[in-house]
């Protein structure tokens, strides 16, 4: 295992190696199969580089910790906008997620939605590519249209591009209140139909899920509303009154019970503990109910206002052949070793997108060292 | 401003060329009669002319390919066109070179209000796209000023920000989807109704590579519901540094403004006398603008106005009603128009960290000085995007390069204060040349790799973005 301190070393490390590489910043998520290369872990570039609340900026080395990142920033009373899980419990793994983990997986939560994903907050990357050379791309300015934007290009690239050595976000205030408008027993169809209603209405809505089965088994449609308190007070009626056609809605405002029912939708908690394997479906929101009918999962999670299926399955199904005709992507999230062998993590992509995605692994990495194999 | 020779093989075909398109385009779609090529011998940078060998107007994604096909088996460069807006001459012609333009490309696809999209052809007014979705109060929020003109097309080529992307996002942030031309005619989906991307995110990578990857001809358009109400409040201040410190107290303070747009004393000065808005006599002013039903509104300007009056304004002006909201306004968007009234300019487009506004607006200050031109300063605080517009005489011999020597110092001040050199108007040919101020020769070898995978032989706008001299062994 190689585990660099600087860039200088990291580039180094990918300049001089003969055999692939499998990179890694905490190894939390790892989505890949596991290959035959030396570990490449980023967790030695640690440390936040520049925070300015002033200017809702924030640059951190690739592999300080997401936890440190979020306890700078809560100190401010600001976060990251996009939410990020945390999949340890999803994914069986431990260890710390790093901040650089999460560019190089693009990872967005519920509030996806309203704020964007991770690449979207994203403005600035240094990397290393797989020649070795340390690249820089955007910087620390919120609106930065100098060259091609190869920020979005890493973000979500999963270290098969380069190694992300060092990334820059805009950041936001943190809401000063929060409320959670539930509805209750709906039927998936119903439950989206309500969730695209309450999205498409004026009051800024952050989180927008539905689970066919709760906590106590019935099932529960979440709206989730942010900002000041008078405001949110304000919104939560006015959704309750919008809504009023799917039945009566209850307003939870305690600030643990909706920060926890959050986190339960974000890091898919109702899959945690059971067997099967975890794919992760985008779809246009209506589609939703349409994939959990086609799929006829063993569990259903709705985020996105239905654009997200989180869908537990047995081990080893591809459920890509059963999506036919619905536009979108599935990505296999969690699976054996062995399942790996037969379906690919990342969706397939068609010819022309499939050859220029290939050319620009062949550009960027011309001896295939970086996480072969994983994105294509 | 350097551009390439022309091409004399490319030259001596063009009757063959021109023939060619007409196989696939109607008649009136191919205009190659130097009388009419001029219509496209530049974009909203008038200061670099060039026709043009021809001019194309497809009308389809089909017949963009069948184009792209042509131009490629010729070998012909092409230079795609949106509405002609840019800032930054990234529509400029060479005299070897065909235009694609998109301007016939302008239908309404598909709306979906409940998934929160809209699909259109890329030709269309970046106005004209509320205007579809407008029946439902929905919006489209990218807005650069020249909203009423500039098209969808040019929007991701340039990834064009607007006064309100503070909260809403750049186009990059907006924009789901796309039906994409390659060079050799290859039609390419990238996104769609649903988010983020499977495998690499090309959407992102296309957006803003100012039309030298592909030619974009339809969209998929995140819309959204318009807020209940917005209003301005209007603040005056003494001096640039307590304007600037006011930005920031207001940002980390947790209020997200819709819009904080700042003015300085010489566009002050200037608007006024154009516009009467009726703007206090002070060195700095801002507008701030905040949405959200009236309690709401309420609510987040008496914290913006209890900050600012932290900062001993001259005056503290809330809107009362919509007039006086268009009032407040008023000066901010007739500026550049009232500049125009007075001189020549140029407008750039660096940004820079917030924190550094007071220090780049003395610098500037200093430099207008040095160099003999005005130079005015109105810009989106609230994101560090500035827009210093210097002033010239176009018809006074010398004026325009001292005004570029001037641009290009306020430029690299800009990356020397940890900024950029464009925030929202791009490259094109304007900034071209600087953006080894900005980047290592690494830094842009790495970008010029992506153009090598998409257009393997440097025929899309090849003249732009990068420096000639690094792009040489590359063009044609």
């Amino acid at each position: 295992m190689m585990k660099p301190e600087t860039e200088a070393e990291l580039a180094e490390c990918v300049a001089c190696t003969g055999e692939p590489l499998q990179v890694m910043g905490g190894g939390t998520r790892w989505l890949g199969r596991s290959n035959d290369g030396a570990r490449l872990v980023t967790a030695g570039l640690s440390g936040i580089t520049r925070y300015e609340p002033g200017a809702l900026t924030l640059v951190a080395q690739a592999g300080t910790p997401l936890q440190e990142i979020e306890a700078a920033l809560e100190a401010e009373g600001q976060r990251l906008p996009f939410e990020p899980m945390d999949h340890r419990a999803l994914m069986g793994t431990e260890g710390e997620s790093t901040i650089g983990g999460v560019v190089a997986a693009n990872v967005s939560g519920p509030r996806r939605i309203q704020a964007g994903a991770c690449r979207d907050s994203l403005i600035g990357v240094r990397f290393v590519d797989g020649r070795g050379n340390i690249v820089k791309n955007g910087g620390r300015v919120m609106k930065n249209v100098t060259g091609y934007d190869l920020v979005k290009l890493m973000a979500g690239s999963c270290g098969t591009l380069g190694v992300l050595t060092e990334v820059a976000f805009k950041v936001l205030p943190a809401p000063e209140a929060r409320a959670v408008v539930l509805l209750d027993g709906l039927s998936d169809e119903q439950a989206v139909s309500a969730l695209a209603a309450a999205v498409r209405s004026p009051f800024e809505v952050s989180g927008a899920a539905h689970t066919p089965s709760g906590v106590d088994g019935h099932p529960v449609t979440m709206i989730r509303i942010e900002g000041f308190a008078q405001s949110v007070a304000y919104r939560a009626e006015r959704l309750t009154e919008l809504l009023a056609n799917f039945g009566e809605a209850t307003v939870e405002t305690d600030p643990d019970r909706t920060e926890a029912g959050w986190k339960w939708v974000r890091d898919v908690a109702p899959f945690h503990g059971r067997s099967g394997d975890v794919w992760r479906i985008s779809v246009k929101p209506s589609d939703g109910p349409r994939v959990a009918n086609a799929i006829g999962a063993k569990a259903i999670l709705y985020d996105w206002a239905g654009g997200l299926v989180w869908a537990l399955v047995g081990s080893g199904t591809d459920i890509r052949p059963m999506l036919e005709g619905i536009g979108g992507y599935a990505t296999l999230v969690r699976a054996s070793d062995e399942t790996r062998k037969r379906i690919a993590t990342f969706h397939p992509e068609v010819a022309p997108l499939a050859t220029i995605s290939a050319g620009l692994r062949e550009q960027f990495d011309p001896r295939g060292i970086l996480n072969p194999g994983l994105m294509g | 401003m350097e551009m390439p020779a022309p091409d004399a093989r490319v030259m001596s075909r063009k009757a063959r060329l021109v023939e060619r398109l007409k196989k696939v385009l109607p008649e009136d779609a191919v205009i190659h009669d130097p009388t009419e090529t001029r219509a496209y011998e530049c974009d909203a940078l008038t200061a670099y002319r060039c026709p043009p060998l021809c001019a194309v107007l497809p009308a389809s994604t089909e017949q963009v390919s069948a184009v792209l096909k042509i131009c490629h088996e010729e070998q012909v460069p092409v230079v795609p066109r949106g509405a002609g807006t840019s800032l930054a001459g990234g529509a400029l012609p060479t005299a070897d070179s065909v235009i694609l333009g998109v301007a016939r490309l302008n239908e309404v696809l598909e709306v979906d209000y409940d998934n929160r999209f809209i699909r259109v052809q890329s030709g269309r007014t970046n106005l004209s796209v509320t205007g579809a979705v407008e029946e439902e109060d929905f919006f489209y929020a990218p807005d650069p000023s020249s909203q009423l003109a500039c098209a969808i097309a040019g929007n991701i080529a340039m990834n064009s920000g607007g006064a309100h992307c503070l909260k809403y996002g750049v186009t990059t942030n907006n924009l789901m989807g796309v039906t994409m031309v390659l060079m050799d005619g290859t039609v390419v989906e990238i996104g769609g109704a649903h988010l983020d991307a499977g495998g690499l995110d090309l959407l992102g990578l296309i957006c803003g590579s100012e039309g030298q990857l592909g030619v974009v001809t339809e969209a998929t358009l995140r819309i959204l519901r318009k807020p209940e109400g917005a209003r301005p409040v209007l603040i005056a201040f003494d001096s640039n540094e307590v304007a600037g410190a006011c930005v920031s107290d207001i940002i980390k303070a947790g209020v997200l403004p819709v819009a904080i747009e700042f003015m300085d004393r010489p566009i002050l000065e200037i608007a006024e006398n154009y516009a009467k808005a009726g703007y206090p006599d002070c060195e700095a002013l801002l507008i701030v603008e905040v949405e959200g039903s009236e309690a709401e509104i309420d609510d987040q300007l008496s914290l913006i106005v209890e900050i600012a009056r932290r900062h001993n304004p001259l005056e503290l002006r809330e809107a009362a009603n919509a007039e006086e909201a268009g009032l407040i306004w008023l000066g901010r968007k007739s500026a550049f128009g009232a500049v125009g009234q007075v001189a020549d300019y140029m407008c750039l487009d660096g940004t820079i960290p917030v924190s550094e506004l007071p220090f780049v607006l003395r610098r500037i200050a200093e430099l207008s000085e040095e160099y003999g031109l005005r130079v005015g300063n109105v810009f989106h605080a609230g994101d560090g995007n500035m827009h210093p517009l210097i002033m010239f005489d176009a018809n006074k011999s010398g004026d325009l390069e001292i005004c570029e020597a001037l641009g290009a110092e306020i430029l690299k001040l800009c990356v020397e204060v940890g900024g950029c050199l464009t925030g929202e108007h791009g490259v094109g040919i304007e900034k071209r040349d600087l953006m080894g101020v900005q980047y290592t020769e690494t830094d842009m070898e790495a970008q010029l790799r992506v153009k090598d995978v998409f257009d393997p032989n440097w025929l899309l706008n090849p003249a732009k973005v990068f420096p000639l001299d690094v792009t040489e062994g590359r063009r044609g």
